[in-house]
């Protein structure tokens, strides 16, 4: 213990910048700036109010992010729980307080933005799972009365969120959580249980779903069923891929968007208006780019020495990771639409505010590798 | 918990890294499987895509081709183009089709039933395809349409040109257009291509037959739309082309003039150039008013078009098969003559009638012509002549020569209403009615009653082609510019007098081609038929011009709906006092001047009696106003005889 406080106390703020990982940094940035040029085309080519506000956005949170590397690991550490119950409380707030937009109940008014309480909770569940795996010795991990807890964390925001209503958005914040509880050791037999259990409830669960939501995914089985209505965007996304062939259709020539052919362009869609544009090799260029950062998420997990630091660099790179694949998967007509933003490159502050914050404490545990947590 | 060994720690990371090692491989996996599906998208399937997108981005608006327009020989305009007014709807560009419909009712004169059509034609169409609520309004109502315009949403007012004919003298030979049918599109192959909703295509006559070359190429407008339907901007655009204009052999003012005189008979007249095959005129009486199919057709006029006995429809100079009756004479004594069956001063005795295989023979003339030859048996028609010229010449004979002359088969390209006729002979009789020939219908045969059949042009044009000395013509409509071999021949004829060109000689020199044997026969029947028009006794004696310039030679006819009974003759029936369906058609071929003939002329009128008194009359008018129109039609065929 000594020693390693030692090692901590030993780390002159020199020592501190050189140890950021500046592959991820870079790479951040450069998907940044191209999150930016899509935005600048989305609105026709000027620079107009998305652009400007995506802009905005990435700079504060990115200066977040190289902010919040700084703070040590065992902040983190030893506040998890408290930020669950902080971003709980918000999402409790939004079905209380929350503003109502297109028949759901997703957001917080906070004047100078409107806070999506939900994305936060991406990063917050994964971060108590973290810690509490963390805690939990390897004995105790697959005793039922260990789960007790991680299964009410788990639950508790997902039925929030289910109910706003937002899909897509529990759905993500249950992957990142299994995904903790799974790398943490969880046997793979409670994973299959749950699994059959959920099938079982499926049937229940369908008939909860809103008329929309039943029919999203009857149009993803089979996208002609009515291709002026809830087929359109799948139909539009994959004619403007497709035809965007090997090179695209080069910068703001992009007809499927420019013409409004394209749904949510700015938000959900940003990844088919690019690939548009820029074609096949630039799908791969952001590809590429994500598979950096996934890469280098990782790698700091690999190196930093607490189980804390792992599990939520492994946790977090897994969920960073089924955000985008979800997002193309569900661009390129291969899963159902439900509202998934593209991390970084998506227009929207509170999803650049998640992603940041969870980068940013990738960076910590990068920064503070060796600080023991506890 | 509380202070974990290092050991668990070291094995509970492991486990971690274990895990995170398979989720690694899962991930490559769904990325390559991303990959793939881009590949799928953006290179095998990117011009599949690419073709969808275009096909969202563009839209095409076909322009529909102004019509060429046909002429007539001094180029007045006989079918021409007007400038109307239309109203055309873009279905997308309308919030409420119902609601716009009521609107639209009160400001035009819109029937349920139209409405019903449109609903339909909606639903068939793509939503920003324009359909025509209606392609002729007047002028006021096109102007209150322009008034309310701002209420009606999805409205167009066009002004657009439709095909308009200044006169229904020409209906026949013109034909009309209407809107393309299911059927049309089905059948004419040039139309796949060429298909504007609302356009016209010709159904009849000329415009018909021209139609490929007449309608000319449509056009379109490419606008770049947004997914709103809005559009952007227009990236092409296309004006087509007008169609090709026309310019046919037709005088107008002959068409009009003898339309006059036609004016409540069931009657047609053909008037053709006798050295190069030019109509000059061609009128089917009643006629009908083509300008009423140009907009769609009001119900009540084609019912009366046809519940009309006199057919005003059928276009009776082509279509109309009559028997050529005592017309075909000229023919069966060429035929005798080429043949050797008969000189011409041979001579038979009428009495009136000749009993024959067991059947009474009747000649017109009751108490018979005496003896007569072959002259006296054209110039007086006398029936029993020719029973006893047709008798020995037979029927084969007499067919062969008909059809060189030009019966018995089509002698214009291209329009489908025309008719072949029938030259019947022995053979064709078996063909097609499988019996074998009476010796007794040879002499129906020779006084053109029985099977025959022919059109009023197919005598103009056997009346045309004894006038020109026995050469083949082509009847044509078109102008054609091309150089006359038989004008060419006729100038050395008059230059060289003495030295007859031999026969062989002609279709080297002139690439005509002779019908006749021994041009001499061509000529006895050439004087016959002066005889029949211009000396006492002949049978178009009272309706002959003294004039010079004016006179024709010519042949009457009247062929017989009805055979007389016997007793109708012994009553000396008349033809006026029998009902309009059973009185004889009255037939009239001639050719004039009879000097330096220029012209050959048949004339047929339905049901009337005969060919003397009815059809002759009119002959002697029409014959008059075309030799008047005689030097203006030369000045301009000189002048394009320059061009050339």
């Amino acid at each position: 213990m000594f020693r390693a406080r030692s090692i901590q106390s030993s780390l002159s703020i020199k020592d501190k910048i050189l140890s950021i990982d500046y592959i991820l940094v870079i790479s951040i940035f450069i998907l940044g700036l191209t999150s930016i040029l899509a935005m600048y085309s989305t609105d026709g080519g000027e620079l107009k109010y998305h652009t400007k506000s995506h802009i905005l956005r990435f700079f504060v949170f990115f200066g977040m992010f190289l902010i919040l590397s700084f703070i040590q690991i065992r902040f983190w550490h030893s506040q998890s729980y408290l930020i669950y119950i902080f971003f709980f409380i918000l999402l409790l707030g939004v079905k209380y307080f929350g503003l109502v937009s297109s028949g759901s109940k997703r957001w917080l008014d906070l004047y100078f933005m409107n806070l999506q309480p939900s994305e936060l909770m991406k990063i917050g569940l994964i971060l108590f799972l973290a810690k509490y795996y963390h805690r939990t010795s390897i004995e105790n991990l697959n005793r039922i009365r260990y789960l007790f807890l991680p299964v009410v964390v788990l639950i508790a925001p997902i039925i929030l969120v289910a109910t706003q209503p937002d899909l897509g958005t529990a759905l993500l914040i249950a992957a990142g959580g299994l995904s903790v509880a799974w790398l943490a050791g969880v046997r793979v037999k409670f994973f299959a249980f749950s699994g059959l259990a959920f099938l079982a409830l499926l049937p229940i669960a369908i008939s909860f779903l809103k008329p929309y939501q039943k029919s999203r995914i009857l149009t993803f089985l089979n996208p002609e069923r009515d291709p002026l209505g809830a087929g359109y965007q799948i139909i539009q996304s994959k004619i403007a891929i497709g035809s965007g062939g090997l090179f695209g259709k080069g910068f703001l020539q992009g007809s499927q968007s420019y013409l409004d052919y394209l749904p949510e362009k700015h938000t959900d869609f940003i990844f088919t208006l690019f690939s548009e544009e820029f074609g096949f090799f630039g799908s791969l260029f952001i590809l590429f780019l994500y598979a950096i950062i996934v890469w280098r998420i990782i790698k700091i997990g690999n190196v930093t020495r607490s189980n804390f630091g792992k599990l939520f660099c492994y946790g977090f790179g897994t969920a960073f990771f089924i955000y985008v694949v979800v997002n193309m998967m569900m661009v390129l007509g291969l899963l159902p639409i439900v509202g998934s933003p593209l991390p970084i490159m998506s227009y929207g502050g509170s999803s650049m505010m998640a992603i940041m914050l969870g980068l940013g404490i990738v960076m910590s545990c990068k920064v503070y590798k060796d600080t023991p947590v506890n | 918990m509380l202070s974990p060994s290092s050991g668990n720690t070291v094995i509970k990371s492991k486990l971690i890294s274990r895990r995170m090692f398979l989720l690694t491989a899962a991930k490559a996996i769904v990325t390559f499987g991303i990959i793939g599906r881009l590949v799928s998208l953006q290179i095998n399937e990117r011009t599949k895509y690419k073709t969808l997108s275009d096909k969202n981005r563009f839209r095409e608006w076909k322009l529909a081709p102004e019509r060429g327009v046909i002429r007539d020989f001094f180029d007045k305009e006989i079918a021409s183009n007007q400038q109307v007014y239309q109203v055309h709807l873009i279905p997308e560009n309308s919030k409420d089709i119902e609601k716009l419909f009521v609107r639209l009712k009160t400001i035009l004169n819109i029937t349920e039933k139209k409405l019903f059509y449109l609903r339909r034609v909606i639903v068939k169409q793509k939503p920003w395809e324009p359909i025509i609520v209606s392609d002729n309004i007047t002028w006021s109502e096109f102007s209150r349409l322009n008034l309310f315009l701002h209420e009606l949403e999805g409205v167009k007012p066009v002004v657009s040109v439709a095909r308009m004919y200044p006169d229904n003298s020409s209906a026949h030979i013109l034909g009309y257009v209407s809107q393309v049918s299911g059927k049309d599109l089905q059948t004419k192959k040039y139309l796949k291509d060429l298909h504007v909703p609302g356009m016209s295509i010709g159904k009849t006559g000329l415009e018909r037959k021209l139609d490929e070359e007449i309608i000319g190429k449509i056009g379109f407008q490419r606008y770049e739309v947004n997914a709103y339907g809005k559009r952007v901007k227009q990236i092409l655009i296309n004006e087509g082309q007008a169609g090709k204009s026309f310019k046919t052999t037709l005088d107008f003012e002959v068409q009009k003039f003898t339309s006059e005189l036609l004016k409540d008979k069931a009657a047609a007249v053909c008037v053709m150039d006798v050295y190069n095959g030019d109509i000059v005129s061609l009128v089917s009486s009643p006629t009908f008013e083509p300008n009423e199919f140009v907009h769609g057709l009001d119900k009540t006029y084609w019912n009366s078009l046809i519940k009309n006995e006199m057919k005003p429809l059928t276009n009776k100079t082509i279509a109309g098969l009559y028997p050529p009756g005592s017309t075909i004479k000229t023919l069966v004594a060429l035929s005798a003559l080429e043949n050797g069956v008969i000189k011409p001063l041979d001579t038979f005795k009428c009495e009136g009638k000749i009993e024959l295989y067991g059947e009474k023979f009747h000649c017109w003339e009751k108490d018979g012509h005496g003896i007569v030859n072959l002259r006296k048996g054209i110039k007086r028609s006398c029936d029993v002549y020719f029973y006893e010229v047709a008798r020995k010449l037979g029927v084969d004979r007499l067919s062969e020569t008909a059809k060189k002359f030009g019966l018995g088969k089509k002698v214009l390209n291209g329009f489908i209403e025309e008719r072949a006729g029938v030259v019947p002979n022995t053979k064709w009789k078996k063909k097609f009615i499988g019996q074998n020939w009476y010796l007794g219908e040879t002499l129906h045969s020779g006084i053109g009653q029985g099977y025959f059949q022919s059109t009023p042009l197919q005598l103009c044009l056997m009346t045309a082609q004894i006038a020109n000395g026995g050469f083949e013509i082509k009847p044509r409509i078109i102008f054609d510019k091309k150089n006359n071999n038989l004008r060419d021949y006729i100038k050395y004829k008059n230059e060289n007098p003495n030295d007859p060109l031999p026969t062989d000689l002609l279709v080297s020199n002139f690439e005509l081609k002779p019908l006749f044997k021994n041009q001499e026969h061509i000529n006895l029947i050439k004087d016959a038929m002066f005889s029949s028009s211009n000396e006492p006794g002949g049978t178009s004696y009272r309706h002959r011009w003294e004039n010079k310039k004016f006179t024709f030679a010519g042949k009457t006819g009247s062929s017989q709906i009805k055979r007389f009974t016997e007793a109708q003759r012994e009553a000396e029936v008349k033809q006026e006092s029998l009902p309009y369906k059973d009185r004889d058609h009255a037939l009239f071929v001639a050719y004039a001047p009879y000097s330096d003939p220029k012209y050959a002329i048949s004339v047929l009128v339905e049901h009337g009696g005969s060919g003397g008194k009815a059809a002759a009359p009119i002959a002697k008018k029409v014959i008059k106003k075309v030799l008047e129109r005689h030097e203006l039609r030369k000045r301009i065929d000189s002048l394009l005889g320059e061009q050339v």
